[in-house]
């Protein structure tokens, strides 16, 4: 039951609901998903995506004298293929050949600040600047071109190959033009963009321009950077967030084999070693020092007792009311999902590197300015002495540990001027300090009529914020360790369309009655931050079980009750085409346990389009879970690269399906208890579904609309419903394990 | 005292000490990408090497215990511009998002197809279950292996 959803409750709130509600959304929707900072200032507000905040063309373009161009983005290569599908927008719109375009992503010297790499924001924002710009471009060639060859400028057309010609057979090449223009100028907002009959680069499966070296063992990575004289450094730390150790003498420490330098300030300290090896190995010894807690003990009951146990205030998300038939059928339920890890395969990395008086920071934060931010209130040090460059590093889903490591690096750069140092995280470091995805609590009680048409929706979710970013020093580790310590700041909300615990909490769906409440909770017993999908993993996860639920007591088709309820034809289109392409008018039940379901969202209603259809088969004696087969269908407006979208909405389902059926970072009242893949499993190969199949759905003409995240809720959700089909049972509380399904299957 | 260690097909003399893992060695000393470092425990397979055509967690073995025996390397089995059948079937299928986890995928592949060069998909999904990917790439990586044991039987 919403026992505390009340009209009072939503009167008493109603303050907060406005202050919101008046938010413009197209100003809302922030660089980066509202994670983070408040982005770069907004100077250009008729401008297209990040263009707004950089309208001038040589911020984003280069054209050299080969007629070669250099693109600038602020965003970052995470192992979603960005580099390569700006690459495409670039090539595309310049009318050039993807081999003479050179990409440089996020570095603060070179690139324009474009906030975070998260959110699915980088091509609606930033793809869309480059989009436009490179339109820009082409457009002052032509003209440039015009006036050279002193002809229109409408008879002209560029040849993909870095040339334009005339309609009467005159030719010049972008390299003898380039010169002589300059692009110092602000982007204009209706450049002509080009159009998918005429796209050559963009809609085409360019190869991803990083798998190369990633296969065959080039320097891909951070952790791959070997800079001369570079010194090791572990950090040393007790097992996870909270504790201290009680560490013997400096002298003690540096007299220890190998051990280069110790460095410690407050409760930071970390070793420096030339050998890798050496310093972990003089980490280890260490790491048995006896430790102590310095924090409040971990609650350690169920996600609901935890969170319903702190003081939360109410936000308001939706708050509709219509006259409507009565309710026949009702469902109430409570759904969770627990802590979860961001797993990164690769702990986290940073190097740091003190030459001469500016700082270089490497780092694979998904915020390389923040980085810079961080480090110079952290080192007092003025912020144009210090230059932070994205490299990359192991998959990150968000702010897993690495902010933290790229501070610390930082710090013990300082100590040793000139001496690049190379800092990584061990497993259980990672898996012990990072800061989780938050756990969550939703409770639903909705109703339908006697035309199972829904007339009651009301809806409650419990979470602490998601966001919580470093911008300054007081958001690391280091910066809450050292002596003066910096101050974590309190935990804020991300305000509506975007949301954080309340991202799609307002289902897509025309529903009469509409009551949605969002009870934030501020106070953080254990460290979180964004972790993929923000709040959308539940709360899209409890929207469409109730789906399913009403469904079942209406003696409805789920797709049917879905289509009832949807108005958005995108919405409908990718619903019926994941159906269609899956079967799900003529799935039929062969054998026991065998179950059949979907799920459906709008990455924030705002991204990209996501449904998903799925069969499955539980074992009886084991309670585990086979997916046989899923089908999913993606609408994320105009495509770049078809099989750059199937590679991540893929991604995203065996992600989800690993979170739903395996996933909880354990505490007890010290530490965190899962500190290796033994304690805290994800899917491996056996589990994996048979089949997956990803349609894309194309939209010439769309804006871009971010899709690495859209599949996260939905996958979970569809789970849960063809294993309610398959066993009759409701499961609600995310982990759902062999253990817990065999334990609910085994009665019947 | 040095070790001597052989690695795709060179001899190497190292100055690590024999308690070392070879991981370590093969990054810091030989400077080899391939191999990476992903947990130190031998549960996520991103350290995968070959000893003697064996997959191994090269950050499980000592540099000390590999004797005489030959170390391969993901650089061992191609190169950017000549890569392996393997490598080359991994590229087409675009078997990768981050790719930390890939060399290591690839190596446990390699040793599989070199033992059984027609296996079934439950073979493979069998072999390749101590490696650990986070970005949900499986699907990619069993179709790239499949795609290799196609060209590697037609080539026979």
């Amino acid at each position: 039951m919403v026992g505390n959803i009340t009209r009072r409750s939503f009167l008493a709130a109603s303050g907060i609901a406005v202050a919101f509600s008046l938010t413009r959304p197209a100003l809302a929707q922030l660089a980066g998903g509202g994670e983070g900072g408040p982005g770069p200032a907004v100077v250009a507000p008729g401008l297209p995506g990040s263009l707004k905040s950089w309208p001038y063309l040589d911020a984003w373009i280069q054209l050299d004298n080969a007629g070669k161009a250099t693109v600038f983005s602020g965003k970052a290569e995470l192992g979603q293929g960005i580099k390569t599908a700006l690459l495409q927008v670039a090539a595309e719109e310049l009318d050039l050949p993807p081999r003479d375009v050179t990409l440089v992503t996020v570095d603060t010297l070179r690139t324009p600040d474009e906030g975070l790499t998260a959110g699915s924001h980088s091509m609606q924002d930033g793809g869309t600047a480059i989009r436009n710009a490179a339109a820009n471009v082409r457009m002052l060639l032509l003209r440039q071109a015009a006036i050279v060859l002193n002809t229109d400028v409408d008879s002209l057309i560029t040849t993909g190959a870095g040339t334009i010609v005339s309609n009467d057979g005159k030719t010049i090449g972008y390299g003898q033009i380039a010169g002589s223009l300059t692009l110092h100028v602000q982007a204009i907002a209706d450049a002509p963009l080009r159009s998918k009959p005429q796209f050559r680069t963009m809609g085409h499966n360019l190869p991803r321009v990083d798998i190369p070296a990633k296969t065959t063992g080039g320097a891909a990575f951070i952790h791959d950077m070997r800079l001369p004289g570079m010194l090791h450094a572990r950090v040393l730390r007790g097992p996870s967030e909270g504790t201290r150790l009680s560490l013997p003498s400096a002298d003690e420490i540096e007299a220890m084999p190998g051990v280069f330098k110790y460095v410690r300030n407050g409760d930071f300290a970390a070793i420096l070693a030339e050998r890798e090896w050496d310093a972990i190995k003089a980490m280890r010894t260490l790491q048995s020092a006896p430790y102590e807690l310095t924090r409040a003990p971990f609650p350690h009951g169920s996600v609901d007792e935890t969170l319903k146990a702190l003081p939360w205030r109410d936000i308001v998300i939706l708050d509709t009311d219509a006259v409507v038939a009565n309710p026949v059928k009702s469902v109430a339920q409570k759904y969770s999902r627990h802590w979860i890890s961001h797993g990164s395969i690769g702990p986290s990395c940073a190097i740091a590197w003190l030459n001469d008086d500016l700082l270089t920071i490497w780092t694979h934060s998904q915020g390389t300015f923040d980085v810079r931010r961080v480090a110079s209130e952290l080192l007092g040090r003025p912020i144009e002495k210090i230059r932070a460059i994205h490299a990359e590093g192991a998959g990150c889903y968000g702010q897993n540990g690495a902010d933290d490591v790229a501070a610390e690096a930082a710090m013990l750069a300082m100590a040793v001027p000139g001496r690049p140092v190379r800092l990584q995280w061990m497993r259980e470091q990672e898996f012990g300090w990072e800061p989780l995805g938050p756990g969550m609590v939703t409770e639903v009680d909705a109703a339908i009529d006697s035309n199972s048409r829904i007339v009651r929706w009301n809806y409650g979710v419990w979470s602490n914020p998601h966001n919580n970013r470093p911008v300054g020093a007081g958001g690391v580790l280091i910066g809450n360790e050292v002596q003066p310590p910096f101050q974590p700041p309190e935990g804020k909300p991300i305000p509506m369309p975007e949301g954080d615990g309340s991202r799609n909490s307002n289902p897509l769906y025309a529903l009469p009655n509409m009551h949605v409440v969002y009870h934030f909770i501020k106070d953080m017993p254990i460290r979180v931050s964004a972790l993929r999908s923000l709040g959308a993993h539940l709360n899209v996860f409890s929207i469409e079980s109730t789906f399913d639920e009403l469904a079942l007591a209406g003696g409805i088709d789920p797709l049917d009750l879905r289509l009832n309820h949807m108005e958005d034809e995108r919405a409908r289109n990718v619903m019926q085409t994941a159906a269609a392409n899956f079967g799900w008018r003529k799935r039929q039940k062969t054998k026991p346990l065998q179950g059949f379901g979907m799920a459906f969202a709008r990455y924030k209603n705002l991204g990209a389009y996501c449904a998903i259809c799925m069969e499955i088969t539980v074992e009886r004696d084991t309670g585990l879970i086979t997916v046989q087969r899923v089908q999913a269908a993606t609408d994320c407006g105009e495509i770049v690269s078809p099989n750059g979208v199937q590679n991540q909405v893929e991604g995203a389902i065996i992600q989800s399906l690993s979170w739903c059926v395996h996933e909880a970072a354990m505490n007890d009242g010290t530490i965190r208890t899962t500190f290796d893949w033994s304690a805290y499993p994800i899917l491996r190969f056996i589990e994996v579904p048979r089949k997956i199949d990803v349609t894309v759905v194309e939209q010439p003409g769309q804006p871009f609309l971010g899709v690495a995240e859209c599949g996260q809720g939905p996958t979970s959700a569809a789970l849960a419903n063809a294993l309610a089909d398959a066993t009759g049972v409701r499961f609600t509380h995310m982990p759902l394990t062999p253990d817990k399904v065999r334990a609910a299957i085994v009665t019947f | 005292m040095t070790l001597s260690i052989v690695v795709n097909g060179k001899d190497h003399e190292v100055a690590s000490d024999p308690d070392t893992p070879l991981l370590y060695v093969l990054r810091d000393e030989l400077e080899l990408n391939g191999a990476k470092y992903g947990c130190g425990l031998g549960q996520c397979g991103a350290c995968t090497v070959h000893i003697e055509n064996k997959a191994v967690f090269s950050c499980l073995t000592p540099v000390g215990a590999i004797g005489d025996r030959w170390v391969r390397t993901l650089e061992g089995l191609g190169s950017i511009d000549s890569p392996s059948i393997l490598q080359k079937a991994f590229q087409d299928e675009q078997a990768a998002q981050c790719g930390y986890c890939i060399a290591g995928m690839i190596m446990r592949a390699q040793a599989l197809l070199e033992k059984n060069p027609k296996p079934t998909d439950d073979e493979i999904r069998e072999h390749m279950q101590p490696n650990l990917c986070r970005c949900g790439t499986h699907s990619r990586i069993l179709r790239a292996i499949r795609r290799a044991s196609d060209v590697m039987s037609k080539e026979g």
